[in-house]
């Protein structure tokens, strides 16, 4: 075999590679990636919510057992201020509802929540202001 | 603009897991509450910035949060440390109510939230939606009974009716078969008939539970204020608001479970309620008291010669404390004796006060080192080396009927072992049985003196014995 052939076959090889090439690019963006979205989206957004919730709860579970019981009324403190975060969903109901029914309601539950956030972390920080240490030096 | 809003939320969370963690510690819990305050404003921020919100709507939050925050923020700076429980069963109430006016706006104007339009709502979110307002309605009139009954506006003796129990669960089936109509047809009408018949049963749940309960109550509140919040979070699909419900209903969980232990019943007991009302057991008990000799009483004087004598006293106090205001005065007291060369501690039961934690915080409030604060199976071995134990205003937390008498209504619950100490004083305003309506065998023991009168005059004079 001379060397011209040897060339003109590797031509010919390195073109049919990168047909081949092209062929597994389009293969993969008309089929595989929206396989994979699709796999995605199909999940249940339901589903979905559903295991950030259990995972959250596993980590509410371990963080407060490692709460000291001394603390047990600031816990509450905090727990009642951030369960407060309901609030997002009042602020979306006031600022962007169709009707005023609606957006009353955001309105008030705006408000509700914001008592707690405010007198939660308030009474909370109050309170662990109590427990520096005061041991006498 | 929804992906950042997406990642504040996130941002959010994780502030708020890390509020939690900083409460490991009593040095890094400041710092954590901060990160919940953090949290809790990029969350704020976020949701005001998303597209969609029109000024008029903006001026209305803001409005809101303004009005709300004032009203927080003073109540927050004025109540005294000892009405701690009924404050946060108040806020719990506030959490309730939001919660069902969410759902309220959401089921008005599904659209704000994505699940469909009006009258046309997604029938998984109409699920979601009905569980939200139902538990925050509960949380709203359970919380707003429990502050009544923390707060002295109505007896915190148990309410027992005949049938009660069947009653309650007769509206929980009803309730059940209304939030089936609901999803299937969404009406308006049965929307609002979850809502009443929700406050209705969260009155009748706390009702029958006794004031000593109270701390399993507020605990549970606290669960059932966070699961209110996630159900509103399943319903509007926000990430955020189902993360911290969980976060804040399994702490709640938590604590009450703690709680329950700390009594040795179950949470289906401490639920069912009427505890201490059975009177036969009680009398039957007082009756087999009486040949357990006499009753020692003792004066202010006598006790502050005893403790100027002793090298090691351990403290219990109880509610009776909190009532009378007495904590400052005993961490006085505290302080004469350590001068005298004595160790002062103090030992909680899990149960002690009327919320998780709520002697430690008076403790803390007058100024008492948390280093002198122990818990039950800390300070337990240490009573039989103490020469004296001094309970204020407890009595049922120290009973040994709870290891020893096994027809005893305490029967199994954790005591401080205050009995094995060399003395053990009693300051109580008369010979009544505490909340479990069990009488105390300890009061009758020849090393035990009682020094009856108010808690915090009581402790006064031996202040000024002391001083002399």
């Amino acid at each position: 075999m001379n060397p011209t052939d040897l060339a003109n076959q590797a031509s010919a090889t390195a073109q049919r590679a990168l047909e081949l090439a092209q062929q597994a690019r389009i293969l993969a963006e008309t089929q595989v990636v929206p396989a994979i979205q699709h796999g995605a989206a199909a999940a249940d957004p339901f589903l979905f919510l559903l295991t950030i919730f259990l995972l959250a709860c596993f980590v509410g579970y371990y963080v407060v057992w490692n709460v000291t019981p001394a603390l047990h009324s600031p816990l509450m403190g905090v727990t009642n201020a951030i369960s407060s975060v309901i609030v997002v969903g009042a602020i979306l109901a006031a600022g962007t509802a169709d009707n005023w029914v609606a957006r009353i309601f955001g309105f008030l539950a705006v408000t509700l929540a914001a008592v707690n956030i405010f007198g939660g972390f308030l009474v909370t920080r109050r309170m662990l202001a109590m427990f520096q240490s005061k041991k006498k030096a | 603009m929804a992906t950042i809003s997406t990642l504040a939320y996130l941002v959010a969370a994780v502030l708020f897991i890390l509020a939690l963690r900083g409460l490991s510690h009593p040095t890094t819990s400041r710092q954590g509450n901060l990160y919940g305050m953090v949290g809790m404003a990029i969350a704020i921020l976020a949701t005001l910035f998303r597209p969609g919100m029109d000024p008029a709507g903006v001026v209305l939050i803001l409005v809101g949060l303004a009005l709300g925050g004032g009203v927080g923020a003073v109540v927050a700076n004025r109540i005294q440390m000892t009405a701690l429980p009924q404050l946060v069963a108040a806020f719990h109430s506030l959490v309730g109510m939001a919660a069902v006016f969410v759902a309220a706006a959401a089921f008005y104007s599904p659209e704000s939230f994505g699940i469909g339009t009006r009258g046309n709502i997604h029938g998984s979110s109409l699920v979601e939606m009905s569980l939200g307002l139902a538990i925050g309605a509960i949380t709203f009139s359970g919380s707003v009974i429990a502050f009544a009954k923390l707060d002295g506006r109505m007896s915190g003796a148990p309410i027992i009716f005949k049938g009660q129990h069947m009653l309650n669960a007769g509206l929980g089936v009803l309730l059940l078969v209304l939030v089936i109509a609901f999803v299937a047809t969404g009406s308006q009408a049965l929307f609002w008939l979850i809502a009443l018949l929700s406050f209705a049963l969260g009155f009748l749940l706390i009702i029958p539970i006794g004031g000593a309960d109270m701390p399993v109550v507020v605990s549970m509140l606290n669960s059932y204020s966070g699961w209110a919040a996630a159900g509103i979070g399943f319903t509007i699909g926000n990430l955020l608001l189902i993360v911290t419900g969980a976060l804040v209903g399994a702490s709640g969980a938590i604590l009450s479970y703690i709680m329950c232990k700390g009594m040795n019943r179950s949470i289906i007991n401490v639920l069912l309620g009427g505890f201490g009302t059975d009177t036969s057991a009680a009398g039957a008990a007082a009756g087999a008291g009486g040949d357990r000799g006499p009753v020692k009483s003792g004066s202010p004087e006598d006790a502050a010669f005893i403790m100027k004598n002793a090298s090691k006293i351990i403290v219990v106090p109880g509610y009776g404390m909190a009532v009378a205001q007495a904590q400052q005065v005993l961490r006085e007291m505290g302080d004469l004796l350590k001068k005298e060369g004595a160790t002062v501690e103090y030992a909680i039961h899990p149960v002690a006060g009327r919320m998780p934690g709520h002697m430690n915080v008076l403790l803390a409030e007058a100024n008492v080192p948390y280093e002198d604060v122990k818990e039950l199976e800390e300070i337990n071995p240490e009573f039989a080396e103490a020469d004296v134990a001094f309970v204020i205003g407890a009595n049922d937390v120290t009973n040994p009927a709870a290891k020893t008498d096994k027809t005893s209504a305490i029967y199994g619950m954790p005591i401080l072992d205050v009995e094995r100490a060399k003395t053990v004083f009693f300051i109580k305003r008369g010979m009544a049985s505490g909340y479990a309506g069990v009488d105390n065998e300890l009061f009758f023991r020849p090393n035990t003196m009682m020094l009856f009168g108010d808690a915090k005059k009581v402790t006064q004079e031996i202040v000024q014995a002391l001083q002399k």
